[in-house]
């Protein structure tokens, strides 16, 4: 009886099912026309357009046929539906510190594992740049609940300030990172006086704004910035004093010339990638132990009601202040090493797109999830250039165009499937039953 | 005999206007130390102004907040907010309930001890370094707050999110919090709302006790009458933003001005021309 049941409902929603996928396609068509059936093609210097309907129209059918036959399986077996996607396996204390041990071990092997290339390594250069772009603004963001969209304002200070100090003053990376560090938390309260009073959607957009302004500063400086031509010939950081040039400048060592190497660009890059792989070790350890510090406990106090922590006595505008300043400055030295990995800085590298990569990690990885902004940096860094290796596959070659389109998707993915970041788990800052069983 | 020690806390003249609208009128009252102070008044009396104005998240429009504590005056009308927590020494809680909720049980009450833990970090750098003198005070913190998780019987749930603990709890918790401030002055807005007959039993004893242990004030806005009439020493009646009687639990009771403002005018004279000829017409 069950079964003829099952397949009564079946039979019911058939017009139903035909209906929503009619409805899915008419939405692809729409989509579909100015994305698939119009391409614009250079043609003798001018722009002509192509039409592709027969392309448009496979996708149509197949968005129609695929809409039509998820909604028959979930009619079929609706007690798939229970399951509601996918879990991670619940992550305890003890898992999470395996997990983020073997992270460690992996991240220390890469430049030696046999796969490992020089685009690898750069490419996992840029990804530890945004976990501890991510690890900073998690600060601000993830434990203060302050929405933040102008963070790359800080990213661009660090970066500007090691290079006008290498231009200038000759300084050496590793006595300006420090310095840019500070002046990008001077810039963090700076920006964060005025914003006080703000909450919210209000926040943001004043955060916002400041980027654009220190963006508009850098575009038009031209005397100190350069401007939109930027700043060339940022010196990389040496190891002990010793640079990774082909010739010493006088009184000094290379590197290459100290262990016997012959010049080439390898140990300058995995050296990087060994810097920006302890700075961001440094910031997570930094960032932990704060959460567990009483300033820690107030930001999260704070995130969730300021109100309740005004009538407890803590002080909300030193306590949004000091988290504005500490993000600022872990984006500061984020920055410093940008400049020095890059060589050279423009304007263009500090737009607001990166701001809102680095939100999206955040807010994709888990508020507030350490471990999580890693997951995400990855996903968001390494997708979008897993869709331009498959530019050059012939067959795949097309999606390799639309691979903002691939990144968009994953979003919508994650958001649909964990709404509340790819790790959701906060782990409580004092545990009383297990501090006392450790008594 | 009221008069004979000082009062905790001697409001003057209180007088509180949103533009055009008078919400609290020259209003004067006392409330002392280890004594239960209510304040009751009909929806809308003004009783939760007087609390913001307490506190700081009002600025009064006229009046004078004396806080009497044995080392020292505070006028908690010149004070910022979280000042009158930190300094002067008042706790309060919210009518619709302001905890943490998302943070647990046990950092809730920790949360609560933050200018004392702030100090001992050394403002953060000293923590970062873990000196001893931090972990002390952060062993020292957490045995308060378990001290309170056992009076209020949330001992078992000390790890668990205090947006999940049912609402009774909550409000349990909510006034462990404010005590865990180390108050001269606890202002509960409302704490037996929604709480049962059972619950607002426990609350008493928990009041109660926190008078006679701590010998601390407390005053209280409250529209259970078993509650205020139970524990409160003295009552003070608001209505329309003045204070129409201020006396012991049982003359409060008695008092026609403070029947009226609860149960309305009684018939009389003054009834509208039209209804008394409407009324005579029937009659």
């Amino acid at each position: 009886m069950p079964g003829d049941a099952r397949h009564r409902n079946a039979q019911i929603a058939w017009i139903g099912l035909l209906k929503d996928a009619a409805l899915a396609a008419g939405v692809t068509l729409i989509l579909a026309i100015p994305l698939v059936g119009l391409q614009a093609k250079e043609v003798n210097g001018g722009l002509t357009i192509n039409t592709r309907f027969d392309v448009m129209a496979i996708a149509v059918a197949t968005v129609f046929c695929l809409r039509f036959l998820f909604n028959l399986l979930r009619a079929l077996w609706p007690a798939r539906r229970s399951g509601a996607g996918w879990h991670l396996p619940a992550l305890d204390r003890r898992r999470l510190a395996i997990v983020a041990l073997l992270a460690v071990v992996f991240a220390v092997a890469l430049p030696f594992l046999p796969f490992s290339s020089r685009y690898i390594i750069s490419l996992a250069t840029s990804v530890l740049i945004y976990v501890m772009l991510g690890w900073g603004l998690n600060v601000v963001v993830g434990l203060a609940g302050l929405l933040d969209l102008g963070y790359v304002a800080f990213y661009a200070v660090g970066a500007y300030l090691f290079a006008l100090s290498a231009q200038w003053l000759h300084l050496n990376f590793w006595y300006a990172l420090p310095i840019g560090g500070v002046l990008a938390a001077s810039c963090g309260v700076l920006l964060g006086f005025p914003v006080l009073r703000l909450r919210g959607d209000y926040l943001a957009i004043v955060t916002l704004g400041f980027g654009e302004i220190i963006h508009i500063v850098l575009q038009n400086w031209v005397p100190v910035t350069g401007g939109p031509v930027g700043l060339a010939g940022i010196p990389a950081p040496t190891f002990l004093g010793m640079p990774f040039s082909r010739t010493a400048p006088p009184g000094t060592t290379t590197f290459y010339d100290y262990f016997g190497l012959d010049f080439s660009p390898e140990p300058r890059m995995i050296f990087l990638y060994y810097v920006i792989l302890v700075l961001a070790l440094i910031t997570n350890a930094f960032t932990l132990r704060l959460r567990k510090l009483p300033i820690g406990r107030a930001w999260e106090a704070l995130r969730e009601d300021e109100i309740a922590c005004r009538a407890l006595g803590i002080n909300p505008t030193t306590t949004k202040l000091s988290a504005f300043a500490i993000g600022a400055m872990l984006g500061g030295f984020a920055g410093c090493f940008f400049a020095t990995k890059q060589n050279f800085i423009s304007p263009e590298s500090f737009t607001f797109i990166e701001s809102a990569i680095v939100l999206a990690i955040v807010v994709l990885g888990g508020m507030g999830s350490q471990l999580g902004v890693v997951l995400a940096a990855i996903v968001l860094v390494t997708l979008p250039e897993i869709g331009r290796q498959f530019a050059s596959v012939p067959i795949i070659g097309q999606l390799g165009e639309l691979r903002m389109l691939l990144f968009g998707a994953a979003m919508v993915a994650i958001m649909v499937w964990r709404p509340r970041g790819l790790i959701a788990h906060r782990e409580p800052s004092l545990h009383l039953h297990r501090r006392e069983r450790a008594a | 005999m009221r008069d004979a020690k000082p009062p905790l806390l001697e409001v003057q003249h209180l007088t509180m206007r949103f533009g055009g609208l008078v919400a609290i009128d020259d209003l004067s009252f006392r409330a002392m130390p280890r004594e239960i102070t209510a304040i009751i008044g009909p929806n809308g009396a003004g009783k939760t102004t007087v609390f913001n104005c307490l506190t700081g998240f009002y600025r009064a429009s006229v009046g004078r907040l004396h806080l009497h504590r044995p080392d020292g005056d505070f006028y908690l009308e010149q004070m910022d907010g979280f000042r009158i927590a930190r300094e002067a020494g008042i706790a309060r809680t919210f009518q619709n309930i302001r905890l943490f909720a998302g943070m647990t049980v046990l950092e809730n009450l920790v949360v609560a001890q933050h200018n004392r833990l702030m100090r001992a970090s050394l403002y953060t750098v000293g923590g970062l370094v873990g000196l001893p003198g931090y972990r002390r005070a952060e062993d020292a913190a957490v045995a308060k707050a378990r001290q309170w998780l056992e009076r209020i019987d949330l001992v078992k749930r000390a790890d668990e999110p205090a947006g999940s603990l049912p609402y009774g709890a909550q409000r349990r918790l909510e006034i462990a919090r404010a005590m865990c401030t180390e108050p001269v002055l606890l202002c509960l807005d409302e704490p037996a709302a929604g709480l049962n007959a059972r619950e607002s039993g426990e609350l008493n004893e928990l009041l109660r006790a926190i008078r006679d242990e701590y010998g601390i004030g407390v005053l209280l806005i409250e529209h259970d009458m078993t509650v205020v009439m139970g524990i409160s020493d003295h009552v003070i009646v608001l209505d329309y933003g003045r204070k129409i009687a201020d006396d012991t639990p049982e003359a409060v009771r008695a008092d026609p001005a403070v029947i009226k403002a609860y149960l309305g005018e009684e018939e009389s004279e003054e009834l509208p021309l039209e209804v008394t000829s409407d009324r005579e017409r029937k009659a």
